[in-house]
């Protein structure tokens, strides 16, 4: 069917959904410079706009603090936020269309947990502390626990159902926390170092960082735009997405390393943040609708902007102590998207 | 049907009859042996606390046959609520887990990820860095914010009736929120404070005293006539609202039932051990799958979920080098298990 919503002649309704979808979603896009230059000009340290245009127009070496506070904090950090959204929201569309499943996402299909893991393992046992082994551990452990997700899912005859998966993340996540949370409580170090990571923040990740995690989430953002319509298939159901010609095998395996990539490069950069790929995933739906070559695109866009939006919030309200952008998407974000869900229908899945 | 064979009828009577007994038997006996398991696993863990005691002499001191002054205060006063603690949080969560993951159709929808568990958890945590909050028992707190933030999500979810997708949802977006407003008083206290915190996040069985313990005792006595009757409303609620409502339930009357119920019995459990993790959300599938097709009891997943609990808290105390809170090591205990029982399933329709 998906072959054929594509190939067939398209009805003017339909070609007039279409664009109002296309102009919804370069709407939304136009959104992204404009977040882009409030955080770039917005932040705990008061610098006149004027200055922010000057630290790019000259920037040397021996600048001003306040150059170096735009140009090596704020850029980084802006870029992070926009890819590090856009990852998160395509992940968790990714992860609830493969698990059908409304509160699937990253923090319960194992894939935080498994960073998580590797970062206070890297802290505690190998007795490391830089900030740049932390995220190449992350990312390890990301990625591993996603494999791993993914291999135990779909043991057993009938295969990667939708309902194994959920459940072997859920039961993963769980394995992983324990063994986590036991390893903190006996070095009070790591837990110290741990609670700011684990909030989730995009606050001092500098350049390098970002440049390193960067061609990772590129990537995967463009193989997840590529998967919308093997989603529809799966949509259907296993039976009807077999008889569609698709290989559930083949799509689930890769969706799992596109989600492994996705979450693995943004939970290294910034930590886990949960709310983004949970939330996005439901209101990009509710914009546009169940087609998922359209739900992706919306859920990057839409999961770049709240991120950035909410870190920029943070540095606005926390005053000069910042408030994380875990917390700020918690207590701003998710009254929304319960307000959200009270008033409007979404959809199932 | 009149293309059929005559000679099939007969034989798939018989293979439906044979099918509905061996359920009716496996949802018997599965509940009767997990239960039986959990007995055992309590008196083995009260013979084989910090002290070696005989299993005579624990029955004795139990039982009241006998005073030993020395065996009567361990099994009476030290390890024996620890124990009573372990199997009443366990059932209570087991049993809260199943009837949520059933009630809302999805196996991730245990009070753990629906808000209730991140609601006691933000009153507690507040208890424990909110100075004007200082007097107040973290249990009490942990009670009351479980049952509010269960209040506010079933109002928010409430538009001409309760739909379980909707309910889920508000559920995650609370859980965000009260997970949000936990991160922020966690980074706003001192070291100190932070680790007593992340202590009673983590779950501990043995920190909560005799009465809350008793709550939650006289909760699961009184509760327990009604498993029948709440098993027949899961049932009913599995057949679709329409259905259900065909068939003369009240759906809505039913469904608050049952959350009120999952809900009671989550708050207490929280309250006496703080929100362990997992063993809501391990209990109900694993329970599944060793009952077959008869899947879905509420008392086998309570068992399952006691005996995750023994287990923990007595890894937790006694095996591991380090006295560690108990919600470390209930994710360890049931993970691998479901696990495993994930992987090795292979008939049709025990996916979940």
């Amino acid at each position: 069917m998906t072959a054929s919503v594509a190939t067939a002649t398209p009805t003017p309704a339909r070609r007039r959904r279409a664009s109002g979808l296309a102009v919804g979603l370069l709407l939304l896009i136009a959104l992204v410079p404009v977040l882009a230059f409030l955080s770039v000009t917005l932040g705990s340290r008061d610098i006149a706009l004027s200055e922010v245009l000057d630290a790019f127009r000259h920037f040397t070496s021996s600048s001003s603090v306040e150059d170096t506070v735009t140009v090596r904090l704020r850029v980084p950090r802006t870029v992070l936020g926009l890819l590090a959204g856009a990852a998160l929201g395509l992940a968790g569309t990714l992860l609830q269309g493969l698990t059908r499943n409304a509160i699937a996402d990253p923090g319960i299909m194992g894939v935080n947990a498994g960073a998580a893991f590797a970062v206070v393992g890297s802290i505690t046992l190998l007795g490391i502390s830089s900030l740049g082994f932390h995220v190449v551990a992350a990312f390890a452990g990301a990625l591993a626990a996603t494999v791993l997700v993914y291999a135990v899912g779909s043991l057993g005859r009938d295969g990667a159902t939708p309902v194994k998966m959920a459940l072997a993340g859920a039961a993963i996540t769980a394995g992983l926390t324990a063994v986590t949370t036991g390893l903190l409580l006996t070095d009070l170090d790591a837990q110290q170092q741990y609670r700011f990571w684990q909030v989730g923040s995009l606050a001092g990740r500098y350049a390098p960082i970002v440049i390193g995690v960067a061609p990772f989430l590129l990537v995967g953002v463009v193989l997840a735009l590529l998967c919308g319509r093997w989603l529809n298939a799966l949509a259907l159901g296993d039976d009807a997405a077999r008889g569609l010609g698709v290989s559930l095998t083949r799509t689930r395996i890769l969706s799992f390393l596109v989600v492994g990539l996705l979450c693995g490069a943004a939970t290294a950069a910034c930590g886990p943040i949960v709310f983004v790929g949970l939330v996005v995933p439901h209101v990009a739906r509710f914009l546009c609708g169940p087609d998922y070559r359209w739900v992706l695109p919306y859920s990057m866009v839409l999961g770049a902007l709240l991120l950035l939006g909410a870190d920029i919030l943070g540095r606005v309200l926390g005053g000069t102590g910042e408030l994380q952008v875990g917390v700020v998407l918690g207590i701003i974000g998710a009254p929304f998207f319960v307000l959200l869900v009270r008033y409007a229908r979404l959809a199932d899945l | 049907m009149s293309v059929l064979p005559q000679t099939v009828l007969p034989q798939t009577v018989a293979d439906l009859r044979r099918t509905r007994r061996s359920r009716r038997v496996r949802a018997g006996v599965v509940p009767v042996v997990l239960l039986v398991v959990a007995a055992v696993l309590a008196l083995l863990t009260l013979c084989f606390g910090s002290v070696q005691l005989s299993l005579d002499q624990v029955l004795a001191s139990l039982l009241h046959l006998r005073d030993h002054a020395a065996v009567d205060f361990i099994v009476r006063d030290l390890t024996g609520p620890q124990v009573k603690a372990a199997v009443c949080v366990g059932l209570a969560l087991g049993a809260a887990g199943t009837i949520f993951q059933q009630l809302l159709r999805n196996p991730l929808a245990s009070p753990d990820f629906v808000g209730i568990s991140a609601g006691a958890s933000v009153a507690a945590v507040a208890g424990i860095a909110v100075p004007t909050l200082a007097g107040v028992s973290l249990p009490v707190l942990a009670f009351g914010g479980g049952l509010l933030t269960a209040i506010a999500m079933y109002v928010l979810a409430w538009r001409d009736g309760i739909t379980g997708y909707r309910f889920v949802l508000i559920g995650i977006g609370t859980a965000a929120f009260c997970t949000g407003v936990t991160g922020y008083l966690l980074t706003r206290t001192s070291l100190t404070e932070a680790r007593a915190a992340l202590h009673w996040l983590t779950g501990s069985i043995g920190q909560a005293g005799d009465a809350e313990n008793n709550a939650l005792l006289i909760t699961l006595v009184v509760l327990a006539p009604l498993v029948p009757l709440l098993q027949r409303m899961l049932r009913a609620v599995e057949l679709g609202d329409d259905t259900a409502r065909g068939l003369g339930v009240r759906i809505e009357a039913t469904r608050l039932a049952l959350i009120a119920t999952g809900v009671l019995l989550t708050s207490l459990a929280t309250a006496v051990a703080g929100p362990i993790a997992f063993v809501a959300l391990v209990a109900g599938p694993v329970a599944d799958r060793l009952l077959g097709s008869a899947r879905g009891g509420i008392v086998a997943a309570g068992a399952v979920g006691a005996i995750v609990c023994l287990v923990a808290d007595y890894v937790a105390m006694n095996l591991l080098p380090v006295e560690v809170p108990t919600g470390v090591v209930t994710g360890a205990v049931g993970a691998p298990y479901l696990l495993w029982l994930i992987a090795t399933t292979n008939r049709r329709g025990m996916g979940g």
